[in-house]
């Protein structure tokens, strides 16, 4: 057993603590979550630099890291300083889908997207499917050389930046087959594809997709036809790994703040961290704030594991994390008093980003029961 | 024992009812329903339609222009208020200010100030926390200095609640640092328009402006603005405390919700089947339907005890904590039935002039869920009710 990160990890992470620390406050952050983009430009292009995209790629993908644990690392990180750029959708999930199941001509997007020069979307979610992810309405015809896509996306993440929509569509099955469904490329600004965009109550943008009759190359296919159930699992389940890593740096970032205002606000004459009903509750926090740290490492070390046994750790702890990251966003919001609802203190993002990690990929509830299914069987 | 309403008081609520329906402007219930607030002119205008019936001011006395309902009444028309979603009554004015002025003011006061909280001229905020003075109120530092025929004011008030639309605040200042923090302490009267009050917003963490901080620099207020006998403000101030948390359990508010809920809840699909078939979820609404059952009686049981002339004591601080536990729940219910569907902002899902983004019901449920983290601070936090349940509950109280 060894529970230390390696040199190279412990140097990403030193450095991009470092970084986000003098560059990402909550000012610079609010400028940017009030923007036209809803991301800045120049710290995305700085990250790169820094390698926080290539961490999260193989060596055989052009990156030096892909691992469970490097997707952790960046999350954790990015998490704690409630970065709102779009690392999830341009790199785990766009990226990485082209990286694992995509052709040459498509895997050579990877280097651009590592490089920090290109944005990506995945579009998959519906208007009615909820977290269920086999359930896609969107249909995509193979007729005469082309495919035409018909159909809504909803909620899609960084859709208006995206320099590529990646585009799930049943091509054959029923409703909610995991057989049957296809991923395509498709460029910004492709004839019929509308973005309806707007901003999210914790930072970063989103668009409704609509889909009218698009007719793309075969070539935009990813993969073979009906066969991107597998891979898109894998990225999902990565994209679960960064989320539950995020909402634990968040979560570290609440209790510091939290022990912090104990510790300096003064009521009735003495610091209010000296009340022993609340030094209680501080103390429940941290208790749960170390579980949610195993929670996030049995997940990134099971991500390469087979699918039944890294779907339940995955599913367990998105649960215990979407347990313990409500209460540590709720019981740090109260601690603080009044100071914690405004939006100039760092912990009301904080909080946001904590709570809103429960409506992506499935939140608290879905993954118990997805996780009793999965002991189940 | 009997758990009924009686025939008075069902045909009171079967009035309340008829008025709602055909008074309550649907514009309003609509907004209200969405989650969303209503703007001055519109508050105001509820207000008006309210005066024009008399039921503007329910706990007012008659004499006063008020409809001076027991509790039992004033909880039915509270329930079904919220029930119909009607705006809520901005309670500054009317349910703060006017019950100290009718026991402590002068006839002067009275007469000049009560009718025109009724008739809107005046839209009164409230100035009592201060950066330093929270959960502490009365180590409160906003200084009143006689001089001649007018205190000279200095100091910040915070969290004013809607101050932005007042043109009247009540604060809490301190007349004497001599003597004990609570001896010291003066209600004071100021009118917004004078030299020297500003009123700066806070913006809070769901983007809305519904607080504000309100400064002090050399403001003129006549003598005459104090209310009762100076250095006796703190006695009033809980004298306002206790009326302040009439209705603090939010039972409407929280049976408005969890019908809100449910109706969600059958609208979203869920692995093919209505969210509110799923075990899960369905148990959580269970769970938390049963404890606002049982919350709703022990409201109840305080409000016939209260309607019979019992004071209010240790159980509205229980009522506080348990009505904002459930009513927060209900909010996180709420946000989990939206799914992805609660990720977008609410002022682009509600707000502006496009349709929402998704359901209708789902664009105001995160926003809300974290602007009603503020049920369990203000009006004294479920800390401070805590303390004083354990004060009185375990000796050494009052």
């Amino acid at each position: 057993m060894n529970f230390n990160l390696t040199e190279e990890r412990q140097m990403l992470q030193d450095t991009l603590r470092r970084y986000l620390r003098d560059k990402y406050d909550t000012k610079t952050r609010n400028a940017i979550i009030d923007s036209d983009t809803g991301m800045s430009a120049e710290i995305w292009a700085e990250l790169a630099e820094l390698g926080v995209i290539g961490a999260l790629f193989t060596e055989e993908q052009g990156g030096f890291g892909g691992a469970g644990f490097d997707i952790a690392v960046v999350f954790e990180e990015l998490g704690r300083a409630g970065v709102v750029e779009p690392f999830l959708d341009t790199a785990v999930l766009g990226g990485g889908l082209l990286a694992e199941a995509g052709d040459a001509a498509q895997r050579a997007l990877v280097d651009d997207v590592i490089a920090g020069g290109l944005h990506l979307a995945l579009a998959h979610g519906e208007p009615s499917s909820r977290y269920d992810l086999t359930r896609v309405a969107t249909t995509a015809v193979e007729s005469g050389g082309e495919v035409v896509l018909n159909g809504r996306k909803a909620v899609v993440v960084n859709a208006e930046n995206a320099d590529h929509v990646i585009v799930t569509a049943r091509e054959s099955g029923a409703l909610d087959e995991a057989a049957g469904i296809s991923a395509f490329l498709v460029p910004a600004g492709t004839r019929g594809m509308t973005l309806r965009g707007y901003a999210n109550l914790a930072g970063g943008r989103a668009a409704e997709v609509a889909l009218d009759n698009v007719a793309l190359p075969v070539s935009a296919r990813i993969g073979a036809a009906g066969a991107a159930f597998g891979v898109l699992s894998d990225r999902i389940a990565a994209a679960n790994v960064a989320l539950s890593a995020e909402a634990l740096g968040a979560m570290e970032t609440a209790t510091r703040l939290t022990r912090d205002y104990l510790g300096t606000r003064k009521q009735f004459g003495r610091p209010i961290g000296t009340f022993q009903a609340l030094q209680h509750r501080m103390a429940d926090l941290l208790i749960e704030l170390e579980q949610a740290r195993s929670a996030v490492i049995n997940a990134a070390g099971h991500l390469h594991a087979d699918a039944p046994l890294r779907d339940r750790h995955i599913a367990g702890t998105r649960n215990l994390i979407g347990r313990v990251g409500r209460l540590v966003a709720e019981e740090s919001i109260q601690l603080h008093g009044g100071i914690a609802m405004t939006q100039e203190y760092e912990l009301a993002h904080i909080a946001k980003r904590i709570v809103m990690t429960d409506h992506r990929f499935g939140d608290t509830d879905w993954h118990l029961e997805r996780f009793i299914d999965l002991s189940a069987a | 024992m009997d758990l009924s309403y009686s025939p008075e008081e069902q045909s009171f609520r079967d009035e309340v009812r008829a008025f709602l329906a055909e008074k309550l402007p649907r514009e309003m219930s609509d907004v209200i329903r969405a989650g969303g607030e209503l703007g001055k002119a519109r508050q105001e205008e509820w207000h008006a339609i309210l005066n024009e019936k008399g039921w503007l001011a329910p706990n007012w006395p008659r004499k006063f222009g008020g409809a001076e309902w027991n509790a039992v009444q004033r909880h039915i028309f509270e329930e079904e208020a919220a029930a119909a979603h009607a705006p809520r009554i901005v309670p500054f004015g009317l349910s703060m200010l006017a019950p100290v002025l009718q026991k402590f003011g002068s006839q002067a006061q009275c007469d000049y100030y009560l009718p025109r909280i009724l008739n809107g001229e005046h839209w009164w905020c409230q100035g009592y926390s201060e950066p330093g003075a929270g959960s502490d109120l009365a180590s409160l530092k906003t200084r009143a200095v006689r001089e001649g025929d007018h205190y000279v004011v200095n100091g910040q008030k915070t969290w004013t609640t809607l101050g932005q639309h007042a043109n009247w605040i009540f604060c809490l200042v301190r007349t004497d640092t001599e003597v004990k923090q609570q001896e010291g302490i003066s209600f004071l009267l100021i009118d917004m328009d004078t030299p020297g009050v500003e009123v700066r917003p806070i913006i809070l963490l769901d983007g809305t402006h519904e607080v504000n901080e309100v400064w002090f620099t050399d403001v003129k207020v006549p003598v005459e603005n104090l209310v009762g006998e100076e250095n006796k403000g703190w006695t009033y101030a809980k004298y306002l405390l206790t009326h302040e948390r009439t209705n603090i359990a939010g039972v409407g508010f929280s049976q408005a919700g969890l019908s809100a809920v449910k109706r969600a809840a059958r609208a979203e699909n869920h692995n093919g089947k209505p969210l509110m078939q799923n075990p899960h979820f369905a148990a959580r609404v269970a769970q938390v339907e049963i404890d606002l059952m049982a919350m709703s009686t022990t409201n109840l049981r305080i409000v016939s005890a209260a309607a019979a002339g019992a004071a209010p004591g240790v159980e509205s601080s229980m009522l506080k904590v348990k009505g904002t536990i459930i009513r927060q729940e209900i909010n996180d219910l709420a946000r989990r039935a939206a799914g992805p569907y609660a990720m977008p902002f609410a002022s682009e899902g509600i707000e502006g002039d496009n349709d929402p983004v998704g359901p209708d019901y789902a664009a105001a449920t995160a926003p809300q869920y974290f602007n009603n983290r503020k049920l369990s601070i203000f009006g004294g936090s479920n800390e401070i009710q805590r303390g004083i349940i354990s004060k009185v509950m375990m000796g050494g109280g009052r």
